[in-house]
């Protein structure tokens, strides 16, 4: 029963963590691809890093939660890095998709 | 059962990892190459808590937690240069 | 004593976070682990306090419980409905950019607004006007503009506004 919960959540998070690559490789302009990394990413490695705090706290005798940290760590910074990165692209007038709504110039 | 699905997560994070690092080498602007970068290291991050649990090691903890510091830092660093021309002012 | 409190624990709540930290990185509750902890999440909060001069006070503990288990919830419907347009058809999303008007004046709730916002549906917070009166938020689809700028205002800053305030 266990195991399937943790291969549940291992293969959720490798889903995700591919999906927001896929987003990076397919959508058509900068702002768009932003989308895929910071949600999707996010939320994979966040499943993958509960599934190993739940594997080392099972399968060794000492409760393991330093993954935890890096699951704050990860939710935490996720959205400044990409609050930066799309400041730095608007700074320097990248290019948006012609659909775009309101585009800033 | 959980080999087969950390294997079928290895697949999954590998093809991750080569379809930013396509993104790093196409470009075509500065931001995009950062993000794809951005991407990169999250990504290794995943592939290391993997591969700890796959060989059953605490040691990879390690790794990860610095990549993690060193990655946000580093995105940080380069989009400050975009935006101001200089990282310290 | 209050005023003895408050020199000895400039961040009450740093201090618990860097003792929690600790902790954590250590992956043990051992009892040198929680002493040395102890004495590096005093210290370092005490000696540091020139940097920080602001003082955050959380006036509603529970709100905030209320909201972050919202948010990661949010986080869970946003993943899977983001997965799906980016794994359906890139030609048919509108993606927009929207100002969202800011009431919230703390400069920790603007930040975590806008981190809100950029781990929410479909929306990546890019850019807050010099004055802090506007925050500029891109949408990878977006239909109905007011009703996305009518959610943000009351799903996530009214109770930041009420969760944060100034001292």
């Amino acid at each position: 029963m266990f195991e399937w919960i943790l291969s549940a959540l291992i293969l959720v998070g490798a889903f995700f963590t591919l999906v927001g690559s896929i987003g990076l490789y397919k959508l058509p302009d900068f702002f768009m691809r932003l989308h895929g990394p910071t949600k999707a990413t996010t939320l994979g490695v966040g499943a993958l890093l509960i599934a190993s705090a739940l594997y080392f706290s099972f399968n060794t005798d000492q409760i393991s939660l330093h993954e935890v940290l890096i699951t704050i760590f990860l939710f935490i910074t996720a959205p400044v890095s990409a609050h930066l990165m799309a400041k730095a692209a608007i700074h320097i007038k990248l290019k948006q998709v012609k659909r775009t709504q309101n585009i800033i110039k | 059962m959980l080999e087969t699905s950390l294997l079928i997560a290895f697949s999954f994070v590998a093809l991750a990892l080569l379809l930013a690092f396509i993104r790093l080498l196409k470009g075509p602007d500065v931001p995009d190459r950062i993000l794809a970068l951005d991407t990169l290291y999250i990504n290794a991050i995943a592939l290391l808590v993997l591969l700890g649990m796959y060989f059953h090691s605490a040691l990879y903890f390690e790794a990860a937690l610095l990549i993690a510091v060193m990655g946000f830092v580093g995105t940080i660093g380069l989009s400050k240069y975009l935006l101001r021309g200089d990282i310290m002012e | 004593m209050s005023a003895f409190f408050t020199k000895l624990f400039p961040h009450p709540i740093l201090t618990l976070a860097l003792w929690g930290v600790w902790l954590l990185l250590n992956n043990t509750v051992g009892a040198g682990h929680i002493v040395l902890g102890l004495i590096l999440a005093i210290s370092i909060p005490f000696l540091t306090s020139g940097f920080w001069p602001e003082k955050n006070r959380i006036r509603a503990p529970f709100a905030l419980l209320k909201y972050a288990g919202v948010v990661l919830w949010d986080i869970l419907v946003a993943n899977m409905a983001v997965a799906k347009l980016i794994l359906g058809h890139n030609k048919d999303l509108r993606p927009g950019f929207f100002y969202v008007d800011l009431d919230i004046q703390t400069p920790i709730g603007i930040s975590l607004l806008a981190n809100t916002i950029s781990l929410t549906p479909g929306t990546v917070s890019c850019d807050l006007t010099e004055d802090r009166s506007r925050l500029l938020v891109h949408a990878l689809h977006i239909e109905d503009i007011p009703a996305a700028v009518k959610e943000i205002k009351e799903r996530y800053e009214a109770p930041l506004n009420k969760i944060f305030t100034v001292c």
